[in-house]
């Protein structure tokens, strides 16, 4: 069939199975929109602001595992989305954003909205096309979704000049992909798999380290089955919550900066880390030489350039977590539960020592409160998105999550103005779940005019946003470490966020009080329109546990002990 | 951590001729803080693909990371690293005709190199040899005053 670029373009994405596309039109992709505007096959979620387009679709992707779409144009519209694109490179989010470029004619000329787009999203997307010629659209966009969703997922780009959508040329997308360069390795060495069995079979303290690859290979299931097998505890990082329920006895809770004591201290003090598509990234690791001092490490991950990167691995395994993890069940015999009761009972100690809590001794509510609120009133019915600074950490802490994918959060990047567009994609995504966003009154204004997409669309978003007038992380780390000296944290000037949400036609609550929360988000949810629920917290709360930057796992700033009344 | 030794590795990489594959490859570099010494380009005769040849230093850990993110990028084929290699490199030098040419011409027959051109006021030598010996020649000839000195940047062959 001869059809225009800009056709091909919804052609292939029709047949992708494409059902929501996030995006902003402008000059150079207006072929494409036309298009669009042609077709009735899937569904066009105009945003505010490319950025948000992406995020949308980060949390389209993270919460449906499809790969997310988005569309731009060219110059500031593309440059305008490359925090997006950066966002989902560093938590290897499956994307593909396609952009429109100035005519090929114009390219190097420093045209109108003209901006080299390939050259700036190489650094920050699994791959780029600049596609020259409507004949190779097919095979690029093929292989864009390809490599998008296939071994370790993250964006691919594809920039297409404004002439090539409107050439017109043969369309084929039943073509076979062909990347002689490009064969991600997803079955893990047998022989490999059998040694790190062993080694479990004879360690006397091991300790899983789940990480957000298991939610990416759509694993957690298979996970969990292997963790009740063996009876070895697991510790889970940021990126990694909702693999094991929050109620399950062998999930200690989050490591890390912010992670629990108990986390924390059976990762200084296990004999064998198994690590299961996680990264070791600096806020898990704190200080690398004393790291899991006394450990052996087996590192299961899709990505060899992450294993042995920051912590060397005995037995690296190089693999899909499904399939590897699958593997492992069916070695799991070599392993006795009983061997490690001493062992849990240990890490039941360090938790009973220093739980993950915090004191309702302030006026004003806590942070923590409203998040552990939200989890016994909402639970398992809501997806919950952040933006990033104290709230997030809260949320990452508090909240129980029962399921994979519930958790839609910007850990590897920590874009704060993620949360808002991302929770409106994980909506449309997910529409019989309620969608929340924990936010900062910092974060809610890096993507506040989300409020119209959010109305416009019915995607009933509730933002939840814990207002304590501070850039509160920074804030946090200023009273630390800096001398109290807070440097342009206070934020005390405000908009009114009430009136904020009605201005766009959603809806605002001002809550200081238990009742008032409680009240206000169950008519939030009942009202079924995107709504800012502003909560007044305690302004000087601090996020403990916490390593300081560079610091030891085991040496935490511990929350103050007080007496029980 | 324990200050970990650094040392010169030659990589090569095989990629698909495509455009902007080498700035992929000099992205991935300054990206990630990694050294190029020296890089060499050119397709490979009747294929789609080019040989790269890169001279970089760095540690074991480095190294193994280099090759790693090499090998990650789409149209990276192969990485061959800490391979038996033979490795040449080609210098040129200009000197002034006033230098004694007898000399020259037999320190450059030394390292497999001759005087190519003559012109009025200079003359110019090419050698071609391993990259150490390169640089020792480099050393020895500059009592002879080279104006000017254009190395290629090494290219090697796993044996």
């Amino acid at each position: 069939m001869q059809i225009s670029g800009a056709q091909m373009v919804i052609e292939a994405l029709i047949a992708e199975g494409v059902d929501t596309i996030f995006g902003y039109p402008g000059g150079a992709i207006m072929n494409v929109y036309d298009e669009i505007y042609k077709q009735n096959k899937f569904h066009h979620i105009l945003n505010r602001h490319e950025q948000a387009s992406v995020h949308a679709a980060e949390g389209y992707a993270k919460a449906s595992g499809k790969v997310g779409v988005a569309l731009i144009t060219s110059g500031p519209g593309f440059t305008n989305a490359v925090t997006g694109l950066a966002d989902a490179y560093m938590d290897s989010i499956p994307l593909v954003v396609i952009s429109g470029q100035v005519p090929m004619s114009l390219i190097g000329t420093d045209a109108f909205q003209e901006i080299d787009a390939v050259g700036i999203s190489r650094s920050c997307t699994k791959h780029n096309y600049l596609v020259t010629d409507a004949k190779d659209l097919p095979r690029v966009l093929k292989e864009a979704f390809y490599i998008a969703a296939s071994g370790r997922p993250g964006p691919v780009h594809v920039d297409i000049p404004k002439d090539v959508t409107a050439q017109i040329e043969e369309f084929n997308y039943d073509i076979e992909i062909n990347l002689e360069t490009y064969k991600p390795n997803v079955k893990g060495n047998t022989r490999q798999i059998k040694k790190a069995m062993e080694a479990i079979a004879k360690a006397r303290r091991p300790l899983f380290y789940l990480g957000g690859g298991i939610i990416n290979s759509n694993a957690a299931y298979e996970v969990r089955e292997l963790v009740h097998k063996t009876g070895i505890p697991a510790v889970e990082t940021f990126m990694a919550r909702g693999t094991l329920s929050h109620d399950d006895e062998l999930l200690i809770s989050m490591l890390g900066m912010h992670g629990s004591y108990a986390a924390n201290m059976a990762m200084s003090e296990t004999d064998l880390v198994i690590g299961l598509g996680a990264r070791f990234d600096d806020r898990v690791t704190g200080k690398l030489s004393e790291f899991a001092k006394n450990a052996g490490v087996i590192h299961v991950d899709i990505d060899p350039a992450s294993i042995s990167k920051l912590v060397n691995a005995d037995f690296p395994i190089v693999g899909d977590i499904k399939n590897v993890v699958l593997e492992m069940l069916g070695l799991s015999e070599m392993i006795d539960a009983d061997k490690y009761k001493s062992w849990r009972s240990n890490i039941k100690n360090f938790d009973e020592l220093h739980p993950l809590t915090f004191h309702e001794d302030s006026d004003r509510l806590k942070p923590q409160w409203v998040i552990q609120r939200v989890g016994e009133l909402l639970g398992d019915s809501a997806n919950i998105s952040t933006d990033v600074g104290q709230h997030q950490m809260w949320a990452a802490q508090f909240y129980p999550f029962t399921r994979p994918r519930q958790w839609i959060s910007s850990g590897g990047l920590g874009t704060m103005g993620f949360g808002f567009p991302a929770a409106i994609g994980v909506k449309a995504a997910t529409p019989e779940k309620i969608s929340i966003n924990f936010t900062g009154d910092g974060s809610i204004l890096m993507n506040c005019q989300e409020l119209m997409t959010a109305v416009e669309q019915k995607l009933p978003v509730i933002n939840i946003i814990l207002n304590n007038n501070f850039l509160g992380m920074v804030r946090q780390w200023q009273t630390l470490f800096y001398d109290k000296r807070h440097s342009e944290t206070d934020l005390s000037v405000q908009p009114d966020f009430v009136k904020l949400a009605e201005a766009f036609g959603g809806i605002g609550y001002r809550v200081h009080t238990k009742e008032e929360f409680d009240a206000a988000l169950k008519d939030a949810v009942e009202k079924n329109v995107v709504a800012f629920i502003e909560v007044l917290v305690e302004r000087f709360e601090n996020v403990m546990p916490m390593v300081p930057s560079g610091g030891s796992l085991f040496n935490m700033m511990l929350l103050e002990k007080k007496e029980k009344k | 951590m324990i200050a970990e030794n650094s040392e010169r590795r030659v990589i090569s990489v095989i990629v698909v001729n495509e455009a902007s594959v080498l700035s992929r490859i000099t992205d991935l570099f300054s990206g990630r803080g990694y050294n190029i010494t020296s890089l060499t380009v050119a397709p490979i005769p009747e294929s789609r693909y080019s040989r790269l040849t890169i001279v970089t230093s760095g540690s074991v850990r480095v190294i193994e990371q280099i090759t790693k993110q090499l090998h990650k990028l789409i149209p990276v084929l192969r990485v061959y690293e800490h391979a038996d290699l033979v490795e040449k490199e080609m210098a040129l030098i200009k000197f002034p005709l006033s230098e004694n040419l007898s000399d020259i011409s037999t320190l450059c027959a030394a390292y497999n190199g001759k005087i190519v051109n003559v012109g009025e006021n200079v003359i110019i030598a090419m050698v071609a040899d391993e990259p150490v010996r390169i640089e020792n020649f480099l050393r020895v000839i500059k009592k002879y005053n080279p104006k000017e000195i254009v190395r290629s940047g090494a290219v090697a062959l796993e044996r």
